[in-house]
């Protein structure tokens, strides 16, 4: 048929054009390495690395969530606030001593973690979906609430683990290592291997992927749309709840101001990563990749002196726009 | 207008050898075209054939790979709209492109706002936008926010708008697709109205007693090439369908065994959904097809959502003799019920997808085992959609935003049927979908019905649901308001019940 060769020929794109998209984050990390090499030769070695990795560890396990959420078409701005609050609830709870064997208090307080972080995550999913209030809006006002607990906790202070025995027990955690990789890198790649399998491989993810590619063909089809959409958050709440579990055992304490600006560094990863803003397009190694590139660009600008180490924020920003702007012009083609 | 008449003896428009390649395909092949002072002349062919590039290079959208235009007699180029606007050619788009949320005054200034020294001239550009109005023959207060609009309406504003350049070649883009036949009447008023102050008209259409009615000439495109250019009056309607198509048309509609009387897989009674459909009650038999008819805003398509869940309802509906009250879609698609949407693009297929994922989303249970999905059944799945719905596509691996309108339509066919729906419903089953698909969905409508799935097409189009239908009952302002079966299935008792006026009050 002539009009079936027209429109071949017309559109040459395919879905296979979309690659491009998905491979820049990995080539810009694979420069970053370069220019690190090239601007500190301590930078190259592998305990600079895996520090590097591991220190990127918070960041990258909430950015997972994230990008369940974004890809969805949903946003979460409270997840720095809700992991101070889930972490000072988890540590009031190792220092109540409501149970005495320390071992024991631990499994506890860890599973009491990821309970709070999943209700967390569930009052955001129901405040936007239920509740019709724009992600924006909603996840704002959470972030406010769960920060503001957390000062109050705090009385505006630091809330620190008191016993000894649970602190020497929980420690190993961040900063032990299994067959010489560190616990923290375990833990970013099992979680996003879980991740990538739910969102490829599953009904479940092929259903997130619809609703934030467009909510109408998803609500035609005869999907959820919002117990889609409400699950991606409480997803988002455990990661959370993991990363409150690598990030309570590195100082033993939360503060007030624990985990400032994370959610704006989380959302940063996963555009940087490739997964649209808009949603529909979502990107697992991408997110990972992206948490390693904020935190190498710090420990380049740390290691290097041609940059005052004060500037980390201002060099973030610029990352997200670029990416932004990347990200545009590779789907114009 | 404020152009002074040119020599009758050269046309007024003029291009010769017009062709357009993009990348290695030629879509435009050697087209010549004369537009004259005061004629209408109309440009018909079937989607992708070449229509829309034509209009896009002479409104200065485009410019064309080889090719001559003259204005009176003198050649020009365009780099762009503007520099065809400037030339005083116009084009009102099919789309209506206004800001909805400006007045109709503010649309028709937008960019080119009145002003007395720094502050925006209101009075003026409220006394503009009403004279232009009326100047078309409407009645519309220029301070009405656009978006409390009918289409028509808006359409109006939006021809307003481009008229208010000095135009001598004004170029309709298909402008009736979603016009009423009230509504359209009152265009074509409009149009005659241009033309009679000696501007020409550019036309272009497929729907040719429109065609017919309006045209003093007319132009056939194939396949990128001009096949034949005729004095409206020297044509009828049929020998313009077969020229479009390039063969006989007279089998556009399968042949259908009457239904006998069957079990009624589907009761309905006194449904409404509230804003749009009152008291609706009708019935389905199995292996029926069933017609919606009525005008655009019926509310056709808000009773067959309120019944599959999609939107709020009231009333009773039985499935086979069991009541039922689907509230969400997933309900009535386990019960077997499927709906096809008109909006194909925004509600049917996920135009950034691929092929697979589109065509299994409904139905994804199907191909999901313990954990994961099973991705070599979903490409199996999609091997056998192709072949059954004859799914025209170079590779399967594209994205269903790259088909064209009649393929999406198989693709989203094919997504529903995935899951062996007892009752299907189609709304707008060939909208924007060229003769040769069209005769394919028909026939597999037709099949759908044969192997006893039961059927309802909502459609505006009546000849089509003459053709396919078994029974079909017309809707008017929300309400079920009679039906027509066997030899009164003809337009003239549909429009009758569609309009609540005969035809003669009509016009």
């Amino acid at each position: 048929m002539a009009n079936v060769a027209t429109e071949t020929a017309k559109a040459p794109k395919t879905s296979k054009d979309w690659d491009m998209a998905a491979v820049a984050p990995f080539i810009a990390l694979a420069l970053l390495l370069v220019l690190g090499y090239f601007a500190n030769p301590n930078f190259m070695t592998i305990p600079n690395l895996l520090n590097v990795v591991t220190r990127s560890s918070f960041i990258a396990v909430i950015a997972l969530g994230a990008t369940y959420v974004i890809t969805a078409g949903g946003l979460d701005l409270s997840v720095g606030a809700m992991l101070a609050f889930v972490a000072s609830l988890m540590i009031l709870f190792l220092n109540s001593g409501t149970i005495a064997d320390p071992s024991m208090a631990l499994v506890a307080g860890m599973a009491l973690a990821i309970a709070i972080g999943a209700v967390c995550g569930l009052a955001n999913g129901l405040i936007t979906t239920i509740g019709r209030i724009e992600p924006f809006i909603a996840t704002l006002g959470t972030m406010g609430i769960y920060r503001g607990l957390t000062t109050w906790l705090s009385q505006g202070g630091a809330i620190t683990v008191r016993d000894r025995d649970i602190l020497a027990l929980y420690r190993p955690v961040y900063s032990g290592s299994f067959v010489g990789v560190p616990i923290p890198i375990i833990v970013i790649f099992v979680t996003a291997a879980i991740a990538a399998f739910v969102l490829y491989r599953t009904r479940y993810g092929r259903h997130v992927t619809a609703v934030g590619s467009n909510e109408d063909v998803a609500r035609y089809s005869g999907i959820s749309i919002n117990r889609v959409r409400t699950v991606t958050y409480v997803i988002q709440g455990l990661c959370v709840a993991v990363a409150v579990l690598l990030y309570v055992p590195r100082l033993g304490s939360t503060s007030a101001t624990t985990g400032s600006f994370w959610e704006l560094q989380a959302i940063t990863a996963v555009v940087v990563g490739g997964t649209a803003l808009r949603g529909g397009v979502g990107r697992i190694w991408g997110t990972i990749c992206g948490a390693f590139i904020l935190e190498i660009v710090g420990n380049i600008m740390l290691l290097s002196n041609f940059v005052s180490e004060y500037l980390i924020g201002a060099i973030q920003g610029a990352i997200i726009i670029i990416a932004m702007l990347v990200q545009r012009s590779l789907m114009r083609k | 207008m404020s152009f002074a008449d040119a020599n009758p003896a050269v046309p007024l428009f003029e291009a010769t050898g017009l062709s357009k390649t993009f990348g290695v395909v030629e879509v435009l092949k050697d087209i010549n075209l004369t537009v004259r002072a005061g004629e209408v002349h109309a440009i018909i062919g079937e989607n992708g054939a070449g229509k829309s590039t034509l209009m896009k290079i002479i409104a200065g959208n485009l410019a064309p790979t080889r090719g001559e235009m003259r204005i009176d007699g003198e050649t020009v180029t365009f780099s762009g709209p503007v520099d065809a606007e400037h030339r005083g050619i116009v084009l009102v788009h099919q789309e209506i492109l206004l800001a909805p949320d400006l007045t109709v005054a503010q649309n028709i200034y937008l960019g080119r706002e009145l002003h007395k020294g720094v502050f925006i001239d209101d009075r003026r550009m409220n006394e503009g936008a009403a004279k232009a109005v009326r100047g078309l023959g409407g009645d519309i207060d220029p301070d009405t926010i656009v978006s409390r609009l009918s289409i028509a309406q808006r359409q109006l504003v939006q021809i307003a708008r481009v008229l208010l350049v000095p135009h001598r070649i004004v170029i309709f883009d298909e402008p009736t697709a979603s016009l009423t036949p009230h509504e359209t009447d009152a265009l074509l008023k409009v149009i005659r109205q241009i033309r009679a102050k000696g501007v020409g008209v550019l036309y272009i259409s497929h729907r040719l007693p429109e065609v017919k009615e309006i045209a003093d000439r007319v132009t056939v495109l194939r396949d990128g090439k001009l096949v034949a250019s005729h004095e409206t009056s020297e044509i009828q309607p049929a020998d313009m369908a077969r020229l479009m198509v390039g063969r006989d048309v007279a089998k556009l509609y399968p042949d259908r065994h009457a239904a006998q009387a069957r079990e009624t897989v589907l009761e309905v009674e006194h449904l409404s959904v509230p804003g749009y459909a009152q008291d609706a009650s009708f019935q389905l038999k199995k292996g029926e097809i069933l017609g919606f008819a009525g005008l655009v805003g019926a509310g056709r398509t808000e009773l067959m959502e309120g019944m599959v869940g999609l939107r709020p309802s009231r009333g009773a509906v039985r499935h086979l003799g069991k009541p039922v009250n689907f509230r969400d879609v997933h309900a009535s698609l386990k019960a077997g019920i499927v709906y096809l949407s008109e909006d194909r693009k925004g509600k049917g297929l996920l135009l950034t997808k691929d092929l697979i994922v589109n065509l299994t989303l409904a139905s994804l249970g199907k191909f999901a085992g313990a954990l994961q999905i099973d991705r070599k059944r979903e490409s199996a799945a999609l091997d056998k959609a192709i072949r059954d719905f004859d799914i025209r596509t170079g590779r399967k691996d594209i994205l269903a935003g790259q088909l064209s309108g009649g393929n999406q339509q198989k693709l989203l066919l094919a997504k529903m049927m995935l899951l062996d729906p007892s009752i299907v419903i189609i709304d707008e089953p060939t909208r924007g979908i060229d003769i040769g698909n069209k005769e394919q969905i028909y026939k597999f409508i037709a099949n759908l019905a044969e192997e006893g799935r039961s059927i309802i097409v909502v459609s505006s189009e009546m000849p089509e649901l003459i053709g396919i239908c078994d029974r079909i009952l017309v809707m008017r302002s929300g309400r079920i308001v009679g039906e027509v079966t066997g030899d009164h299935m003809n337009e003239n008792e549909i429009v009758v019940l569609a309009t609540g006026v005969t035809k003669g009050e009509a016009a």
